[in-house]
């Protein structure tokens, strides 16, 4: 196990590197001034030079590189251009993540123990009409992109029923119930995105864990389902469940721009494209850095929690 | 799926027999094809599929046979009017068609979605069959340079990069098509590696064939299957994707141009006013292009496990 997590750490650092460098590249061969572009058409000469300045993108590649590493290895990403001028970035960065954090944790609560048992009933009564309505409106919703889900529930929820509030953003010193009723719409448009995709894998996971000797036996020894499900088959079933979790956390915190706009709420995504939108580069490097960072790391625990369940799992790393 | 490639061709010179054998085999290749494409042909979901996209397809080619108002004619009836016998599905707050500008809106999306699509999918074969049939250093480092891409979201990594090159059309296809090659090289190269340890590419090998004879004549024939779903499900993302860049602002350079997601962008805000046909209706748009493609995609899949 421990060799295992060693070779999963240094996987995750050659991914940073990686990561680190097409950041860093994306300006430097972008066609023309990259200063110009990251700075608006319309920036003065001065202004131009602040750009290149701050950015340090008269230095070579190399020692742009190792300043974006610094950076990040500090968390200082220099102060914001636009969006906030002259507050440090990380700043933003923290207050957006913090906002994305709320909105995650509540759709995660609500998705895993939904999407989950979804894909338990759909595997247990497979082929019924249940685990067709399962499957094929799981497979319609999480194919239609976020913010159309969202437009729909503004137009079917939000506007018939008070409940349901339009902004997603509680007002200044709401109570967390408050809090979590604003939050209501995105979760249901992040639960209609994902829940097909979890209950899906779910109902594949426990179809093969439900063929397999182990579980016949645990039938045959008359073990109620109910007790065969909770010590025999949830283990196996869950590792693909766990392995996709891990790959979505990344996507649930940067990946729901759109909605984010749609229910005017301060993620991390929306930080990012107020960045776009005031051309501030240092802002949107910083997110956008944040978002595959936290992508990486949550990859990352769901390796060693999938190891941790299935020592099979530990020996596969390297020959996928 | 390869139970007949398996046939022994030790023989280094090829004889017209062994070319014999080669015709029988793709007769028999031909047969399996056909009994899918039969299933396929059958199954409801492709059918509704290859309805819906057929649609939206001649909408984007001949958007006036299907329309007598232009996306930007102010129609009589006004702006804000109500789906009805005035305008079948309202008017904008400009006083614009909302169905005229749907039927014209459905061109941008099936231009860049296809074309990104189409050179993701070769660019990423290619990469994924040479990866996985040479393997090596250059393979072990570009798989990690994959993976590095892939652990960003697609639109966000779109977003870098557009605000960087340009929001140009060809930018918007170049974006979308550059982060679609991983996925695709990833799933094409796991096909490859394990095709390469099967027998008959050992055969073709020992027959003393080129890299490039076995790569392009012996594995890709045999991963044709998974390159055409490929080509499908990534075909639905890449509409997803354009959607939210252009909902989110990043496409084209005007945003009274008729476009399905800059619709919805414009117009959603108003929903809490009642007024909601101006932005639901592309929205509706948006979700029946992506759930067509879906359809199709899914068929496809299925009839080639069949």
């Amino acid at each position: 196990m421990t060799r295992f997590i060693i070779r999963r750490l240094l996987l995750a650092l050659v991914t940073l590197a990686i990561l680190l460098i097409i950041v860093t590249l994306i300006p430097n061969i972008a066609p023309g001034d990259p200063a110009r572009k990251i700075a608006g058409g319309t920036a003065s000469p001065e202004r131009l030079i602040e750009v290149t300045e701050s950015l340090g993108l008269r230095d070579s590649v190399a020692t742009q590189l190792k300043n974006l590493s610094v950076s990040v290895f500090t968390l200082d990403f220099g102060e914001s251009f636009s969006v906030a001028t002259g507050e440090p970035v990380m700043s933003l960065v923290w207050s957006a993540l913090a906002n994305s954090a709320k909105l995650v944790i509540l759709s995660l609560l609500v998705i895993v123990p939904v999407s989950i048992l979804g894909g338990l009933v759909a595997a247990y009564k497979k082929d019924s009409w249940i685990d067709r309505l399962i499957v094929n409106t799981g497979l319609a919703f999480s194919a239609i992109p976020d913010f159309v889900a969202g437009v729909f529930l503004l137009a079917f929820l939000a506007v018939p029923f008070e409940f349901f509030k339009v902004q997603a953003s509680a007002p200044p010193g709401s109570g967390p119930l408050v809090q979590i009723q604003h939050l209501l719409l995105p979760v249901i448009a992040v639960l209609m995105v994902y829940f097909g995709y979890i209950a899906r894998i779910t109902r594949a996971g426990t179809i093969t864990a439900l063929d397999s000797d182990y579980a016949r036996t645990a039938f045959m020894r008359g073990l109620s389902t109910g007790r065969v499900f909770r010590k025999h088959i949830a283990r196996n079933a869950l590792q693909p469940t766990v392995a996709v979790l891990g790959t979505q956390l990344g996507y649930l915190f940067g990946g729901m721009v759109a909605l984010e706009i749609v229910f005017a709420y301060q993620g991390v995504g929306n930080l990012i494209i107020r960045a776009v939108q005031r051309a501030d580069y240092p802002v949107l490097r910083a997110g956008v850095l944040t978002v595959a960072i936290i992508y990486m790391l949550a990859t990352l625990g769901a390796d060693l929690l999938v190891a941790w369940m299935n020592p099979r799992a530990r020996q596969t790393l390297g020959d996928n | 799926m390869s139970e007949t490639s398996d046939l022994p061709k030790s023989d280094p010179a090829r004889s017209v027999g062994e070319r014999s054998s080669a015709t029988s085999e793709r007769s028999a290749k031909n047969q399996i094809r056909r009994e899918q494409f039969r299933v396929l042909y059958r199954s409801p979901g492709f059918i509704f599929g290859v309805l819906i996209v057929g649609f939206w397809v001649f909408a984007a080619l001949w958007p006036s046979l299907l329309t007598s108002d232009g996306p930007k004619e102010f129609v009589e009836a006004g702006p804000r009017v109500k789906p009805g016998s005035e305008a079948w599905l309202g008017t904008n707050k400009t006083g614009w068609d909302v169905y005229a500008r749907i039927i014209y809106g459905a061109r941008p999306i099936l231009i860049v979605a296809p074309i990104a699509t189409a050179m993701a999918v070769i660019v990423g074969t290619m990469l994924g069959l040479v990866m996985g049939y040479y393997r090596g250093w250059a393979d072990e480092v570009l798989s990690r340079v994959i993976e590095a891409i892939l652990s960003i979201p697609i639109i966000l990594m779109a977003i870098l990069v557009v605000f960087t090159f340009g929001r140009s059309t060809p930018v918007i296809i170049g974006t979308i098509a550059v982060l679609f090659v991983p996925a695709i090289t990833r799933t094409i190269r796991s096909a490859a590696i394990a095709e390469s340890n099967l027998d008959y590419v050992m055969s073709a090998k020992m027959r003393g064939e080129s890299g490039l004879f076995i790569v392009s004549r012996e594995i890709l024939p045999n991963v044709t299957g998974l390159v055409v779903v490929e080509l499908t499900v990534r075909l639905g993302y890449a509409v997803f994707t354009y959607a939210t860049l252009a909902f989110l602002g990043f496409v084209g350079s005007n945003i009274t141009d008729a476009d399905w997601g800059i619709d919805v962008s414009q117009n959603y805000e108003q929903i809490v006013r009642d007024i909601w046909w101006p932005s639901i209706f592309p929205a509706i748009a948006i979700a029946s292009l992506v759930i067509g493609v879906n359809l199709i995609a899914d068929s496809i899949d299925k009839a080639l496990k069949s």
